[in-house]
């Protein structure tokens, strides 16, 4: 994108191949990436995959090895942190504990030249204590808050600089988890309301897919597939992404004939599925080794086979190894003699069965051609 | 407690316990117990040559304990950017200027005085004649010598604060725009100020006591240490336990602040939300 001569719009932040090396680790690998502005995106990865990393590329506490970083589309590579338009929220929060709360949110206020007025000061923390809900606690120690209020003057204390983006490295990590929940949704609410840029890393799947507009997934410092939660979901591109996504189940099987999106699968346990979906960019040939993924949401269960919905790409024949109660569904872990095992997930109350299933009980299991995706075998 | 480890505490501070009680005995001799009485601390501080004793103590402890934190600590935050062999060197001559014993350090000193002076003086002499005096010992060697063996002791309690920083606080400043010197006065500092306090009062107290290396070093001001032990000989009179006593007062006390500056301070006590 060309410095948006024509009416494009300049991404607020983008990473042109982008390699960030420590010695013989290579923690960011040719990252290409645009962010767009009022975005919120999320970093998902497991641990030590480079999202600390990307996240501190962008607020200039390290620089990249190669390729370059752009904010407004204005190479920043060597702008000090401090002169960057961003803030961050940092995983520990990193408040200033010789600082009361007043002082830690006026931080960056205090920092400009020339330096606002005071009562303008006094007045922006203020609005900020308001908009994190912690007026009153203007004098407090910070060893005097809990985490969750220590998080919210992290908050309180980026977003009063009105930053082009705030970036949130794991924010919520050490929260618990009904705590973690709320903060989610206030967090959620804050971004519509303030508009910003918001960056969030996090290794909690369901964090990332229920907040961000749009999602990196990353493995060993690249980024394997970016796209909506839904995207992600519905379209992974290969193994790593829908198991991380959600949860996934794989049958192996080798490619009899491909001809559309859709191939019949020979599987490694025996008999055949008719998957309706390929994986993007993988190209099907007869002889292909490859996985058939399907949600356990996909697949349904009942006591006597005529019971199944017709037409279904697979039928497979199970006993009941498991069974979790999860309120309004529960998760059956089964046994095939052919294919091994995999989860299935039912509403409680299913139209098939008026009562759950149980540990031992034999059933048949079917899904659609729809919800049999291919992808590759690794 | 087992009784030997009572006994060893006994044998340690009796001594030290009886030169505090007999600062109050009324009697003009030490070991003979007349009655309580406190005039002996006012005679000690109408003795003009205790006072001016203690006077030059405290000049050269004030004057030892400002230079060897200000240069202690600068050496604290450079010495944090040294890496490799050089790191490891500095560390080795550290620790071996804390465990060399004192009358080392004072006889080390001398002769390193000494020597330069022997080179210095006759330069001085040819250059400005008798106008300039010579150099000789004096305040400013004993305060010399001092900052010397207190440089360790200031770089080691820095150094330890400076380590246990947590290096988000100072990424945070600078990701709210704070200068690298904006972050260095606002953070780094305030965040050492009670590990600079605490050395301060330790190099205080140690320069304010030591005796062995001002009695190599000292010129003809005697420090109290070099007072007290010179009155000695005359003698244990009650007043020189009295002089002790504030010694030992005083030296406990800015031990005990200094111990207390360094203690970590923890999340401590949470008020109940009041909001
Ligand atoms: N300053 C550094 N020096 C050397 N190696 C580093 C440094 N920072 C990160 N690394 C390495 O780079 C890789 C990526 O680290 P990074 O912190 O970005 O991972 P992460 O995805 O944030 O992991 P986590 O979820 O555990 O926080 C890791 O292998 C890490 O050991
Ligand atoms: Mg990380």
């Amino acid at each position: 994108m060309r410095n948006g001569q024509n009416g494009a719009t300049v991404p607020t932040v983008a990473f042109r191949n982008v390699t960030k090396r420590f010695g013989e680790v290579v923690a960011a690998n040719g990252l290409e990436l645009e962010i767009r502005s009022g975005e919120f995106l999320s970093f998902l990865g497991p641990s030590g995959c480079g999202k600390t990393t990307a996240l501190r590329m962008i607020a200039g506490f390290e620089q990249p090895s190669e390729g370059d970083v752009l904010i407004d589309g204005t190479r920043v590579n060597e702008l000090p942190a401090y002169r960057r338009p961003v803030n961050m929220v940092f995983q520990s929060y990193a408040l200033f504990p010789h600082l009361n709360v007043a002082r830690n949110v006026a931080y960056g206020l205090l920092q400009r030249s020339p330096r606002p007025p005071r009562t303008e000061i006094d007045r922006r923390v203020a609005a900020m204590l308001d908009l994190v809900q912690l007026r009153g606690f203007e004098n407090r120690r910070i060893w005097e808050m809990s985490g969750g209020q220590q998080q919210r003057v992290a908050l309180a204390r980026a977003l009063i600089n009105e930053p082009k983006v705030l970036l949130l490295d794991e924010p919520l990590a050490a929260l618990d988890r009904k705590l973690r929940r709320d903060m989610q949704i206030e967090l959620q609410n804050l971004q519509r309301r303030v508009g910003i840029t918001f960056i969030l890393v996090t290794h909690d799947q369901e964090e990332a897919l229920s907040m961000s507009d749009r999602v990196c997934i990353m493995r060993d410092g690249g980024i394997v597939q970016q796209g909506t939660p839904a995207d992600l979901y519905d379209r992974p591109v290969n193994r790593y992404v829908a198991d991380f996504v959600g949860k996934s189940n794989f049958f192996a099987g080798t490619v009899l004939t491909a001809r559309g999106g859709g191939a019949v699968i020979e599987l490694d346990g025996g008999g055949t599925v008719t998957a309706g979906r390929t994986g993007e960019g993988l190209s099907l040939l007869p002889g292909d080794a490859v996985s058939v993924a399907v949600r356990p949401e996909q697949i349904v269960l009942a006591r006597r086979e005529d019971a199944l919905p017709a037409g279904g790409a697979a039928t497979i024949s199970a006993r009941v190894q498991n069974r979790i109660f999860l309120g309004e569904h529960i998760e059956y872990l089964l046994r095939s003699e052919t294919l091994g095992e995999f989860l299935t997930l039912a509403p409680r109350r299913s139209e098939l069965t008026e009562r759950p299933f149980e540990a031992g009980e034999a059933v048949f299991a079917a899904f659609s051609t729809e919800a049999a995706l291919v992808l590759g075998s690794e | 407690m087992r009784w030997y480890a009572s006994a060893i505490y006994v044998f340690l501070y009796l001594p030290i316990a009886l030169i505090v009680i007999y600062s109050f005995n009324a009697g003009r001799y030490a070991m003979d117990w007349q009655g309580f009485s406190v005039e002996w601390y006012f005679k000690a501080f109408a003795n003009p040559f205790a006072m001016k004793a203690l006077r030059t103590s405290l000049v050269v402890a004030l004057w030892t304990a400002v230079l060897a934190t200000i240069i202690g600590t600068l050496a604290a935050l450079g010495l944090e950017r040294v890496r490799g062999w050089l790191r490891q060197a500095f560390d080795v001559l550290i620790y071996v200027a804390i465990m060399v014993p004192g009358v080392v350090i004072g006889i080390a000193t001398l002769i390193a005085f000494v020597t330069v002076f022997e080179v210095v003086n006759p330069v001085i002499f040819a250059v400005f004649g008798d106008a300039v005096p010579r150099l000789s010992m004096g305040l400013p060697t004993v305060i010399g010598a001092h900052v010397l063996f207190n440089l360790a002791v200031v770089i080691l309690i820095v150094r330890s604060r400076l380590a246990g920083l947590d290096r988000s606080l100072i990424e945070a400043s600078e990701d709210l725009y704070a200068t690298p010197l904006g972050t260095f006065r606002q953070v780094v500092l305030p965040l050492l100020a009670p590990a600079i306090l605490a050395s301060f009062l330790l190099a205080f107290t140690f320069s304010f006591e030591d005796f062995i290396i001002a009695f190599f070093v000292a010129g003809p001001d005697s420090t109290l240490p070099i007072y007290i032990f010179s009155s000695i000989r005359r003698g244990i009179t009650p007043e020189v336990n009295a002089i002790g006593t504030v010694v030992l007062v005083v030296s406990l006390t800015l031990l005990i602040a200094a111990q207390f500056l360094l203690r970590e301070r923890g999340p401590a006590k949470r008020r109940g939300d009041t909001a």
